[in-house]
C-alpha cells in the first residue's frame, strides 16, 4: 500500500514537471492537459484530471486510495518551442513504453535545466531581419527597409535588457516601443526614412502579442474559458505598453511641433 | 510578389527563432510563413474581403502545420505559430492606437474592432483544421483499436 502511494506520487511529480516546463515555455493550455493526462494513462492510472490555467496547474490522480491533488504555480512564461518538442517527444516516449518513470522524471529534469534558446545576438539580429521583411510585406518601400532593421534590432534588445533591469515585463514593453517610435522618428527627421508609420509598424512586429492574441481566442473557442480570458488580458495589456510607447513619441513630437 | 515571398519567408523563419524552435524545423516554419501569407496576399490582392482571407490563410497554415507534425514527429504550434505570425494584425492594432492617441476615436475603434474580427478569424482557421485532423484522427482510432479512443 505505502510503495503504491509513493508510486502515485511519482507519476503525478513526472505529470506535473512535463506539465510545468510545457506550459512555462508557451504550449497552449489544452496541450499541457491533454499531455498530462494522457502520460498518467501510460503510466496506468486512467481516471485523470488536470486543470489549466496561464499561472498554476492543479492535477489530481485517482487511484485505489483517496484522490491525490497537486498545485504547482507558474510564474515566468516565456516563449521556447524547442522544450515544448523535446516535452512531446518524451511524453511519445512514455505513452510507447520507453521509459520508466524514473527514466522520465530525470529526462524533464535535463530537459527544464537546459538553455536551448539561441544566443542573444542571434535573436536580435533575427528581430531586426523580420522587422525589415514585415515592413516590405506591408507594401512599404525599400529605402526603409535599412531604419525599419535598425530600429527593429533596437527595440528587442532593449526590450531584453530593460526586462533584466527591471522585471516588469509591460514596462520594458513600453520602454522598447518607445524606443522604436523616437528611432523612426529620428530617421524620418533626418531623411534617411521616408513613412514613420510603416517604419514603426515594422520594427514594432517582434513585440507584438500575436500569439498570445490568437492563442486567447483559440483557448476561449475550446471551452478554456479562464485561460483565454486571462491571455486575453496579458495580450492586451502588452498591445497597451506598446501602444502609449509610441504614443508617447507622438506627443513629444507633435509638442515640439513637428 | 518575389519580394514578398522571400520577405514573408525570411520573416516567419526569424520568428522562428525568436520563439527559439528546433533548429531543424526554422526552414520549415518559413516555409509554411510563405505559404499563408502568399495565399492571404493574393486573395487581398484579387479585392477579396479581409477577414475571410484570413480565415483561409490560416486554415491552410494549421493544415500544412499539421501535415508536416505528423511527418517530422513535433507538435503542430512549432509550425503554426511562425507560419500565422505575418497575419495577425499588428498594423492595425498599431493604428487603432495611434488614432486614440490623436483623438480619433471612431476610426480607432473601427480599426480595433477589425483587428480583433481578424485575430478570431486567424484563431477560426485554426480550431477549424484542427476539428478536421480530430475527426479524420478519431475515425481512424475507432477503426484500428475500438474502445482504446481517445
Amino acid at each position: 500500500m505505502d510503495k503504491q502511494l509513493t508510486f502515485t506520487y511519482e507519476i503525478m511529480d513526472v505529470c506535473l514537471l512535463a506539465g510545468k516546463i510545457m506550459l512555462q515555455s508557451g504550449a497552449e493550455t489544452y496541450r499541457v492537459e491533454d499531455t498530462m493526462t494522457r502520460m498518467a494513462a501510460a503510466f496506468g492510472f486512467s481516471h485523470s484530471h488536470s486543470y489549466v490555467t496561464p499561472t498554476g496547474i492543479i492535477f489530481s490522480v485517482e487511484g485505489k486510495e483517496p484522490t491525490k491533488t497537486k498545485l504547482i504555480r507558474i510564474a515566468e512564461r516565456t516563449t521556447d518551442l524547442e522544450k515544448v518538442a523535446l516535452v512531446n517527444g518524451i511524453s511519445r516516449k512514455i505513452s510507447s513504453g520507453e521509459f520508466t518513470a524514473d527514466e522520465a522524471y530525470q529526462e524533464l529534469k535535463i530537459v527544464e535545466r537546459a538553455s536551448h534558446t539561441y544566443p542573444l545576438w542571434v535573436q536580435s539580429v533575427a528581430a531586426a531581419v523580420s522587422s525589415g521583411c514585415f515592413l516590405i510585406m506591408f507594401m512599404g518601400k525599400w529605402p526603409d527597409f535599412l531604419p525599419a532593421v535598425i530600429a527593429g534590432g533596437a527595440g528587442f534588445i532593449s526590450l531584453i535588457y530593460f526586462h533584466r533591469l527591471v522585471p516588469i515585463k509591460f514596462f520594458s514593453e513600453f520602454l522598447a516601443s518607445f524606443i522604436i517610435g523616437l528611432l523612426a522618428f529620428l530617421f524620418v527627421k533626418t531623411g534617411a526614412g521616408m513613412e514613420v508609420d510603416k517604419i514603426i509598424i515594422g520594427s514594432v512586429m517582434p513585440l507584438v502579442p500575436g500569439l498570445l492574441i490568437t492563442n486567447a481566442v483559440r483557448d476561449l473557442m475550446a471551452g478554456h474559458l479562464v485561460s483565454g480570458l486571462s491571455k486575453g488580458a496579458e495580450a492586451f495589456l502588452t498591445a497597451f505598453a506598446i501602444g502609449s510607447g509610441i504614443a508617447l513619441v507622438f506627443s513629444i513630437f507633435a509638442g515640439i511641433g513637428g | 510578389m518575389i519580394e514578398q515571398l522571400i520577405t514573408s519567408f525570411i520573416a516567419s523563419a526569424a520568428f522562428g527563432m525568436i520563439f527559439n524552435a528546433p533548429r531543424k524545423s526554422l526552414m520549415k516554419c518559413g516555409f509554411v510563413g510563405m505559404l499563408g501569407w502568399i495565399i492571404y496576399y493574393m486573395m487581398v490582392e484579387n479585392q477579396l474581403d479581409t477577414i475571410f482571407s484570413t480565415v483561409v490563410a490560416s486554415f491552410v497554415i494549421a493544415v500544412t502545420g499539421q501535415i508536416f507534425s505528423k511527418i517530422y514527429k513535433t507538435p503542430v504550434i512549432i509550425f503554426s505559430v511562425a507560419g500565422v505570425i505575418p497575419l495577425v494584425p499588428g498594423g492595425m492594432a498599431y493604428d487603432a492606437m495611434r488614432n486614440f492617441v490623436q483623438n480619433d476615436y471612431n476610426i480607432a475603434i473601427s480599426l480595433a474592432a477589425k483587428a480583433f474580427m481578424v485575430s478570431g478569424s486567424i484563431a477560426i482557421g485554426l480550431v477549424f483544421s484542427e476539428v478536421i485532423n480530430q475527426a479524420i484522427r478519431q475515425t481512424q482510432l475507432n477503426r484500428l483499436n475500438k474502445g482504446q479512443g481517445r
